[in-house]
């Protein structure tokens, strides 16, 4: 007979194998190594950083001599208030909230059919579909759409080829989202936008319409449900969090941009602009922290409603 | 009495695979009916044709009397207890027992206490507040299958109902099902590859391999008098011999299925055999002979005493017992 293995092997040799060792009997120490650079990353540099700025926003600004005023007040905050600031709010969180619905709307239905019926080479199809456009510059996109939009544009080049520039000078002469030419409408940005931020709805939605499984469907279809009460009763509730999701991304990517609006669009302002413009030329940093705290408090209003309409109940 | 559900040469092909190929079928009304078959004998298949989720490649369904084809699963009074339960889990208990009435229009009230009903016939009685999370999976199953009564359907399928339960419960459920059935006196349709539980539960048992019936019959006419040899050894186990082997032990020749616990060991007047090995199973030992250069397993009960691995002893069986099956089978 053979010489036998010891029951217990003896403890492995080197630095990795010790260290494993350590790993093994103290879960802990792992967790630590783990994750300690990226909460040292985001709980220090990250947070620290956001807390600087914010504390900025309770500083103001000496109006003649144009220096900062180290002292404790809330006279920028009233600065906000003032009509010409609550409009660029306004006009943001306006743009903000059609792109997010525009956005569920559109990206509902190609994220069902990615969840339910693509199967193998056509969902790599449908992933390589949606993050494609992720991978070239955004503003690469931006001007070409610039391009798309603009009066000698290719969409306007359709209109007339199909005869229907008089639909388009119809739409354009709507006051408020019409203009001279789409690329300088309100229109033409929310397009942009919307095109621009699509795949960040359709990605969670289909991650959460994926985790719905068939027989849900069969069992509500089964109990009588006809395919729209199936939508509205099991698949929509569940697919909530997905969408409230995609909207958070969505809805605060739009709430903080200010370089699409600056290259399509009026001339008027939006949140991000405001920051760019006050912490740049006009060395107004306190002014431009308190408007970067108005899509943080929105956001918050935002998240803590979603909470209590149920979006999370179904996680 | 009516019939319930009826196939005539119905089939539904995925490509080149018959998921169920050529099956007629009548169940009745009232009746407690088991689909048995092994995983991908088209058991389920024909269940979903039934429930609506699938349509007929081939062939013709009626449920009471209607043409059942291209008729959607939500037109149809027909409900189903799926094998994974398939409850909303964004629901209470109370919300999915009442959701199929919820969705006719009924009344909040009203459909509250007709799931709180059905909720005490399942005995779950108060548990309607209760997320589907926060249960155990013999409850799911009871929400399941309250879920399905609620409606009072024509037809009550059940896909595997028990299978995803331990071997206690799936005892009493099985008890507590078929006292349902009769309470109810809704015809009910499950699916099973447990013979065990098909022959306890089930009026009649279709028994199906390959996408088509091998044997339509009341459990002790499976059980005794199977058609084939791929019935005589699923359901139960079973001794097949071949047409030599039987001519030599039995005299007759043919294929024919000779069941365990027809074999008696020890007595004077069988053949000679000799134990290969035996193995306790509680009430029963199962002993493997060697009968005249056959291996033969026999089920004795466990006071007889069953001689070591080995030894010699004798086996017997009544004349009637060996029964002899149609063909190759």
């Amino acid at each position: 007979m053979t010489a036998m293995a010891p029951a217990i092997l003896p403890p492995g040799a080197g630095v990795f194998a010790r260290l494993s060792d350590l790993f093994w009997r103290r879960p802990s120490v792992l967790l630590a190594v783990l994750l300690g650079p990226p909460l040292l990353w985001l709980g220090v540099i990250y947070l620290g950083s956001l807390i600087a700025l914010l504390a900025q926003s309770f500083f103001s600004i000496d109006e003649f001599s144009g220096l900062i005023q180290y002292e404790w007040t809330l006279k920028t905050y009233g600065e906000l208030l003032r009509p010409s600031n609550l409009d660029i709010i306004l006009r943001t969180v306006v743009m903000a909230a059609s792109v997010t619905i525009a956005a569920a709307i559109v990206a509902f239905p190609i994220a069902y059919y990615a969840a339910r019926y693509a199967r193998g080479r056509w969902k790599a199809l449908f992933y390589l579909g949606i993050m494609l456009p992720l991978w070239s510059s955004y503003l690469v996109k931006v001007y070409a759409w610039k391009l798309i939009l603009a009066k000698e544009g290719i969409l306007n080049w359709l209109f007339a080829k199909l005869h229907l520039t008089w639909a388009l000078d119809a739409f354009l002469a709507i006051p408020l989202i019409g203009g001279n030419s789409l690329s300088v409408t309100y229109t033409g940005t929310f397009l942009v936008f919307l095109y621009v931020w699509l795949p960040f709805m359709i990605l969670p939605v289909q991650a959460a319409l994926e985790r719905v499984p068939v027989s849900l469907l069969e069992a509500s279809a089964d109990q009588g449900a006809e395919p729209r009460q199936t939508f509205r009763h099991v698949i929509l509730p569940l697919a909530l969090p997905g969408v409230v999701a995609g909207s958070i991304f969505t809805f605060s990517l739009t709430l903080g941009d200010y370089i699409i609006p600056q290259i399509i669009g009026s001339s008027r302002l939006f949140i991000g602009q405001a920051v760019y413009a006050h912490q740049g030329t006009a060395g107004n940093i306190p002014l431009a922290a308190a408007f970067t705290v108005v899509p943080i408090v929105i956001m918050g209003f935002y998240l803590w409603g979603a909470k209590r309409m149920g979006a999370f109940d179904a996680l | 009495m009516q019939t319930a559900v009826l196939f005539s040469n119905v089939s539904r092909h995925y490509g080149e695979v018959r998921a169920v190929d050529g099956v007629d079928l009548e169940v009745g009304e009232g009746e407690f009916f088991a689909m048995l078959g092994p995983s991908g004998s088209g058991k389920t298949t024909s269940l979903r044709l039934i429930a609506g989720f699938e349509q007929p490649t081939s062939g013709h369904i009626e449920i009471f009397g209607e043409t059942a084809e291209g008729v959607p699963p939500y037109r149809r009074n027909v409900n189903t207890v799926f094998q994974d339960y398939a409850l909303f889990p964004h629901m209470s208990v109370r919300d999915n027992v009442a959701y199929g009435l919820m969705i006719k229009g009924m009344g909040k009230a009203e459909r509250h206490r007709a799931a709180e009903e059905a909720l005490e016939l399942v005995r779950l009685p108060g548990y309607g507040d209760r997320p589907p999370s926060a249960l155990s999976g013999g409850q799911r199953q009871r929400v399941a299958l309250a879920r399905a009564i609620v409606n009072k359907p024509k037809v009550l399928l059940l896909d595997e109902p028990l299978g995803a339960l331990d071997l206690k419960l799936r005892e009493q459920m099985q008890d507590e099902l078929k006292s349902l059935q009769q309470t109810l006196g809704i015809t009910f349709i499950f699916v099973t590859h447990d013979q065990g539980e098909a022959l306890s539960m089930a009026d009649r048992i279709a028994v199906f391999n390959h996408g088509r019936i091998q044997q339509i019959g009341a459990p002790e006419e499976i059980y005794q008098r199977p058609q084939s040899r791929f019935v005589a050894d699923f359901v139960g186990s079973s001794n097949i011999l071949e047409p030599a082997v039987a001519e030599r032990l039995t005299g007759q020749k043919g294929w024919a299925s000779l069941r365990p616990e027809a074999i008696r060991i020890g007595e004077t007047a069988g053949k000679p055999a000799t134990v290969v090995s035996h193995s306790y199973t509680g009430a029963m030992n199962r002993v493997v002979l060697d009968v005249e250069g056959t291996r033969l397993t026999a089920i004795v009960p466990a006071q007889v005493s069953v001689p070591a691995a080995g030894a010699s002893t004798t086996a017997a069986w009544n004349p009637d017992a060996p029964h002899f099956m149609e063909g190759e089978g």
